[in-house]
């Protein structure tokens, strides 16, 4: 045990994982922000949709060689974002069956770009860091990280902010539209920052697994608290908190990061699941 | 009659969506203090006439007035029960709070005054007691409550209540009934949209009856008893003319 601390108390001199238990734990934490009210609006799957979409757009940033793929994969996830969220009345194609149909369209697409045009000699160990979560996470720079930072404040900001309203239009988008709540705005304020939160969280547990990070801390709350705050605070802290674990197990066992990391969400999900049996029965 | 303030009235309005008439020719009036019931088969248009009045939507031709100091938003509305809200983690004061959010514009917390004003609404539906339980936990009649409540933080004058007993058993719709009637007897104007004639007949003041994309009826309650149209309707839903 003592030698475990030690080794974690080397590693934690080191600045790259410094960087990425901060990525880490911020991503964590406003992906269970945002969770509870995905889960709650039957929105659980677009995390999982956006993400897809997030990686066809970075199969034709990889393809067009460009640099700087933030650029094209950003402005794209956050369109479909929008696109799905605003879809929820009205439209020839559900909400579900709009989710699945750009998720898997956008991957099946994705996938056949890079195979077709990549130049690069692993295409499988490629496509596959992007779906599982590579070790980018490890090799942030400072500049990503401040990135991240920012992007995490002023999410966690305009969360607090739109606290009251957030819950209202969640708990009933009829009732608030009657009462003069702009429900729209904050329909596409969430649509908005669900993509942005995709797009940093593909860094660090990869497209397939950003689902989990968004509605297992918020399942498990559900679970237990009862009213809106306590869910809030208890998805944060669980998501935080199985972050901070994962990492650290992965750094030591030198296991996959994302996907210890949901290993960690679905372990406390069971917990809180035991939990709430025994405090029906 | 006459001196009691026209709250909202309803001029030569037809209502659909994107070109297409759902329902024409709706004329009526709401005055301070009414107990109105619209009636209607599903279909007919009562949710589409639901969201005119709320002001979600405007009628194709003709036009809704507001007046008496009643605003766009300030209809307290009973919504019917979504899914979403059945397994909702969410106490019961922070769902009647949420009421008050017409008021707060851009202000992102609820000041003193809107608290109180949850406090009070609370208590006034006796449900007081139920503050900190969770929504999902209750019975479906205290369900109700804890939304009248709300729909009471949004507006004090006028109530529109969408199928307000559905789902609940023949004591809990009673027992509504009568909480509703007490409101209106405390000044508070109610608009009802029901499927259920005993309980209009048994309790309502004014009568809308919409079918076949028109207006059938509108007037009071008595003068729909002796219409055709009043007869006829309640004797094929099986209710008792003499109410």
């Amino acid at each position: 045990m003592v030698e475990l601390i030690e080794k974690l108390q080397k590693y934690f001199t080191l600045p790259f994982v410094q960087y990425a238990m901060i990525v880490g734990l911020l991503i964590a934490l406003c992906s269970s922000l945002l969770g509870v009210t995905l889960v709650l609006k039957r929105f659980s799957f677009i995390g999982d949709g956006l993400s897809h979409v997030a990686f066809g757009a970075m199969a034709v940033a990889i393809v067009a060689g460009i640099t700087n793929q933030m650029l094209i994969i950003m402005p794209v996830t956050v369109a479909s974002a929008i696109l799905l969220l605003r879809t929820g009345q009205n439209t020839k194609i559900k909400g579900d069956a709009a989710v699945a149909m750009i998720s898997v369209g956008a991957l099946a697409l994705g996938y056949m770009l890079i195979n077709i045009f990549s130049k690069s000699a692993n295409v499988a160990g490629d496509v596959c860091s992007t779906l599982f979560g590579s070790t980018s996470i490890l090799t942030l720079t400072k500049l990503e990280v401040q990135l991240c930072i920012a992007l995490a404040a002023v999410v966690v900001v305009l969360f607090v902010l739109f606290y009251n309203k957030l819950f209202a239009v969640t708990f009933d988008e009829s009732f608030s539209k009657a009462t003069g709540v702009k429900s729209d705005i904050y329909n596409l304020l969430i649509a908005i920052v669900t993509a942005v939160i995709i797009v940093l969280a593909m860094n660090l547990v990869g497209s397939l697994l950003i689902s989990a990070l968004i509605i297992f801390p918020a399942l498990s709350a559900m679970r237990v608290f009862k009213s809106f705050l306590s869910v809030i605070i208890c998805s944060a802290v669980i998501s935080v908190v199985c972050a901070a674990v994962g990492l650290m197990v992965s750094i030591l066992m030198s296991t996959p990061v994302g996907a210890t990391i949901v290993s960690a969400d679905i372990a406390v999900f069971f917990i809180f699941w035991i939990i709430s049996l025994f405090k029906r029965g | 009659m006459s001196e009691r303030e026209v709250q909202i009235s309803c001029v030569g309005c037809s209502l659909g969506y994107e070109g297409e008439t759902v329902v024409s020719d709706i004329n009526f009036e709401v005055r301070a203090g009414d107990y109105l019931c619209i009636l209607g088969e599903n279909g007919s248009g009562k949710s589409t006439l639901v969201k005119a009045l709320l002001g979600l939507k405007s009628p194709n031709t003709g036009e809704i007035r507001r007046g008496g100091g009643v605003g766009a938003g300030e209809i307290g509305y009973l919504p019917q029960q979504t899914v979403v809200q059945r397994d909702f983690p969410a106490s019961v004061r922070e769902i009647v709070q949420s009421g008050c959010l017409g008021k707060t514009g851009l202000r992102p917390f609820y000041n003193a005054a809107e608290k109180a004003l949850a406090a009070k609404n609370m208590e006034r539906l006796g449900i007081t007691d139920l503050a900190k339980r969770c929504y999902r936990e209750l019975s479906g009649g205290q369900q109700q409550r804890v939304l009248l409540a709300r729909a009471l933080c949004a507006a004090d004058k006028i109530l529109l209540l969408d199928e307000p007993v559905t789902g609940l058993d023949p004591k809990a719709q009673l027992d509504l009934y009568e909480l509703i009637s007490k409101l209106n007897k405390n000044g508070i104007t109610i608009i009802m949209v029901s499927h259920d004639i005993n309980a209009a007949m048994m309790f309502s003041s004014h009568i809308l009856h919409i079918g076949g994309q028109k207006q059938l009826f509108f007037g009071s309650k008595d003068d729909y008893m002796n219409s055709p149209v009043g007869r006829s309707f309640i004797l094929s839903e099986g209710g008792e003319i003499d109410g």
